[in-house]
């Protein structure tokens, strides 16, 4: 981990205490986690307390502590894919990868997410994988998709 | 032309735009939404530059990307001015043709225009498609003509005109006058009328005021804010900017989910753009107005979108609600006040502005003026935004605009509000759509989500559904909501498992009561609503869960079975093919059996079995018929 790379997000929201989201959200989307080191960072240059990061990063469902695969999927929950089928989708995408909602494997190749809608409801089912979406998906083809990613 | 410093030199700007442009000259536009991005639009439009390069026609034909036109489920769309010809589902491959045949030979490309899947009939327009033609987009129509980040076609559909006006033609008591004559109702949800609102704020003792847009959007399904956002910026920008004005305010928040990367963006280049030429920022068109605004994005908490908890998480802090009074809008924003307003709220000021309380009023109900965006989605041909006059039946929606239920299914019911609202049966579908005739049913306006669900939806189900997200969601500051809400979904899952007991109603019913008077905010209050109102319309199909261990839509999968009949089953194998769980038994002219222990339920054998047989059927309720002996399966 670079820490010159947290410095210099924390300096883009000029080191405020009430940016501490979004910085968070910043060092999240190069890490898709948040090491201890860079909340050490964080809490050491906002000089906000461990305590007050820790209630955030668990009030908020954006932030991991926990490493993540190299490939991530999410699948949307909301009630328009909800009413479409995506709990199969989802189970299936389970049963292939051996995975749960909000699991990563043991080899770090996939982590598997469930969202509450992704504002393509009128694809639904909608699942993303890498930041590639698809739409209208059907439990078996979702576990083909799955398939191309190594 | 650097700054704007004036009205005069504003409208000289857009007289230069709108100098070059005209309405005859040949367009392409692309939408570029979310949603068609995610079908594809990134290469379509690689494919639309290079193709119109190849034909020369690179200087003569503009080609512009829109925001979301709402017909998403039908995208990429492609639409070609002057005419409007609409195509829908296009691929990069169907650009060659689209230009040689569209553009050089004034042709039509017959197989990308809309089919009505009802009757079968062709529509070449985009005003013709009866999805577009029931609308009235007072404010999403204006997504299709523009380009998100370019001020310039902004400005060529009259943007700013609104903001002009209110800046040097009225006073801010002027300005809250004309929205409260205009009867505006917030869309975020409650619908507290606006302008109300406003005077709140604007009569609250304080220097520094604020003012918020919340885009959180935190309803499952529903999307037009996302939309609004992504597709034109810059309304919700002048918007707001109006809003600032008539309160007293000088500096903005908004607050976007960070789900919608796109929002962000391009509200990102919008707020720069208006920065650079002056209409953001000290002494906007030298009014002496100031006003600046920054964009939060939200981490993922459905409360947040909740006002008191949006202004924690400004604040940075976890977004969790407090008890009101104090409003906001005397002790919001670092104790300041502050006014919120939800994203599509902020885009109906500028139509209030331009076309007066007088004309805004006309539209819609008594108590429920305007247009109201709905995502239509669900089981409905039609899925996607629509646009329409407070007042319009629920059928007209669901039946003119959405086309009616797929597959020829049965409507069943139609779930508005989200979370906080309920399910509407068939027999109430006549009920004229605003915030009071909503919650007369028991269901709710809500931000606007309209989920429509066929015979195959299990509505307790449903309702397990929305409390499931709820628990998931509530913050757990107050103890009624995290436990009251915990307990029915404990209730709910039982029965939706077969695990339901004599009684469960009556619980369920005291718990919802509980839960409803004693939350603190009001997604706990609510959180009951979708179970309330589907025991009220559809009491029968708890009692069926409940009694007979059976799921009446053959939907709950702890309660059906798949299974193929030994009669129908034609032994082609396109079951056993597809079946993810290896759960089906067969072979060359053989009847098919599924082994009951290994099969998932995911329903894709069902999809896989050929129209012309449909040997495979759910089962609830009764015991699955044994499987036929091995030594008889044999076909002749
Ligand atoms: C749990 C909960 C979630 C909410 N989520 C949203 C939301 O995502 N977007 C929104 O505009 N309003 C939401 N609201 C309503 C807001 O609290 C607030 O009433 C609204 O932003 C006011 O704007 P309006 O007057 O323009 O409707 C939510 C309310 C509750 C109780
Ligand atoms: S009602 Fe629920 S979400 Fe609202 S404060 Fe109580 S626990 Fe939190
Ligand atoms: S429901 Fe799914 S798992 Fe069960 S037999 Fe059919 S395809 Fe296989
Ligand atoms: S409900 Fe799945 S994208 Fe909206
Ligand atoms: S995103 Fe293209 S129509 Fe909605």
């Amino acid at each position: 981990m670079d820490i010159t790379r947290i410095d210099q997000i924390i300096d883009d929201h000029n080191a405020e205490q009430s940016s501490l989201i979004q910085i968070l959200l910043d060092i999240q989307a190069e890490h898709h986690w948040l090491p201890k080191q860079a909340l050490d960072r964080v809490a050491e240059k906002l000089d906000v307390p461990m305590n007050r990061i820790q209630h955030i990063t668990t009030f908020y469902k954006a932030f991991s502590q926990v490493p993540k695969g190299r490939h991530q999927i999410h699948v949307c929950m909301g009630t328009a894919c909800h009413v479409r089928g995506a709990q199969r989708v989802l189970d299936t995408i389970s049963e292939a990868t051996g995975i749960k909602a909000g699991e990563t494997d043991a080899e770090l190749k996939f982590s598997l997410e469930t969202v509450n809608c992704l504002g393509c409801c009128a694809l639904g089912p909608v699942m993303v994988v890498d930041g590639e979406y698809h739409g209208n998906v059907a439990p078996a083809q979702a576990a083909d998709v799955l398939k191309n990613y190594e | 032309m650097p700054r704007i410093n004036s009205p005069a030199e504003l409208e000289e700007f857009r007289r230069s735009i709108l100098s070059k442009r005209s309405d005859d000259r040949p367009c392409i536009t692309l939408c570029s939404g979310s949603a068609c991005h995610a079908t594809g639009s990134e290469k379509v439009a690689g494919a639309i530059v290079a193709e119109l390069e190849n034909h020369g026609l690179t200087g003569q034909v503009d080609f512009r990307r829109t925001g979301c036109h709402g017909f998403c489920e039908q995208g990429p769309i492609v639409v070609i001015y002057p005419e409007g010809i609409c195509y829908l589902k296009v691929k990069p491959e169907d650009i060659c043709e689209i230009v040689s045949h569209t553009f050089k030979e004034k042709k039509l490309v017959e197989r990308l225009l809309y089919v009505d899947p009802t009757n079968g009939e062709k529509s070449s327009f985009e005003h013709d498609i009866p999805f577009y033609k029931n609308q009235q987009r007072l404010i999403l129509g204006l997504n299709r003509k523009i380009d998100p980040k370019s001020l310039e076609d902004f400005l060529a559909v009259g943007g700013y005109k609104a903001l002009t006006k209110a800046l040097f033609e009225m006073s801010p008591e002027e300005v809250i006058g004309e929205v409260k004559a205009a009867k505006l109702r917030g869309r975020g949800g409650a619908g507290f009328p606006s302008g109300m609102k406003w005077e709140f704020a604007r009569k609250a003792p304080g220097d520094q005021k604020y003012v918020v847009v919340n885009c959180d959007e935190g309803d499952p399904g529903a999307y037009m804010d996302r939309s609004l956002m992504e597709g034109n910026p810059f309304t919700v920008l002048e918007g707001l900017m109006i809003g600032a004005y008539a309160i007293g305010a000088t500096e903005g928040y908004i607050y976007v989910r960070q789900e919608y990367p796109l929002a962000v963006d391009n509200l990102s280049v919008a707020m720069k753009e208006a920065e650079r030429r002056g209409l953001l920022g000290k002494n906007i068109m030298g009014s002496g107005f100031d006003f600046t605004v920054k964009v939060h994005r939200g981490a993922g908490a459905f409360i947040c979108g909740e006002e008191t908890s949006l202004l924690a998480s400004l604040e940075g802090k976890p977004g969790e609600p407090k008890s009101r009074p104090p409003f906001p809008a005397n002790k919001g924003l670092w104790g300041k006040p502050t006014n919120i307003n939800n994203v599509e709220t902020w885009a109906n000021i500028p139509v209030i502005i331009n076309e007066g309380a007088e004309f805004f009023s006309s539209v819609g109900t008594e108590s429920s003026k305007g247009t109201k965006i709905f995502s239509l989605v669900g089981k409905v041909n039609n899925t996607g935004l629509v646009e329409v006059p407070m007042g319009i039946p629920l059928r007209d929606i669901i039946y003119k605009i959405g086309g009616g239920v797929p597959k020829g299914k049965k409507f069943k019911a139609v779930q508005t509000g989200g979370p906080s609202g309920g399910c509407i049966p068939e027999a109430y579908l006549d009920v004229k759509v605003d915030f009071d005739e909503l919650m007369k049913m028991g269901a709710m306006m809500g931000s606007g989500g309209m989920i429509v669900m066929d015979e195959d939806t299990c509505l307790v189900d449903i309702a397990r559904y929305f409390l499931e997200f709820l628990s998931d969601e509530s913050c757990g500051k107050c103890v009624p909501c995290r436990e009251g809400i915990r307990q029915m979904l404990k209730v709910m899952t039982d029965i939706t498992q077969g695990k339901g007991k004599e009684g469960d109603i009556e619980l369920l019913e005291n718990m919802a009561m509980a839960t409803q008077g004693a939350a603190l905010c009001a997604l706990g209050k609510t959180a009951p609503n979708p179970v309330l109102s589907t025991l009220k319309y559809f009491r029968e199909e708890y009692e069926a869960h409940i009694k007979e261990k059976r799921c009446p839509a053959l939907s709950c999968k702890e309660l059906i079975a798949f299974h193929i009949d030994p009669e129908k089953c034609k032994g082609c194998g396109s079951c056993l093919r597809k079946c993810p769980a290896n759960a089906i038994e067969g072979g060359k002219k053989t009847i098919h059996v599924i082994d009951q222990e290994k099969c998932t339920k995911c329903g894709t054998c069902i999809e896989a079995c050929p129209a012309a047989f449909q040997a495979i059927g759910k089962l609830s309720g009764v015991p699955v018929p044994a499987p036929v002996p091995q030594e008889k399966r044999a076909l002749a």
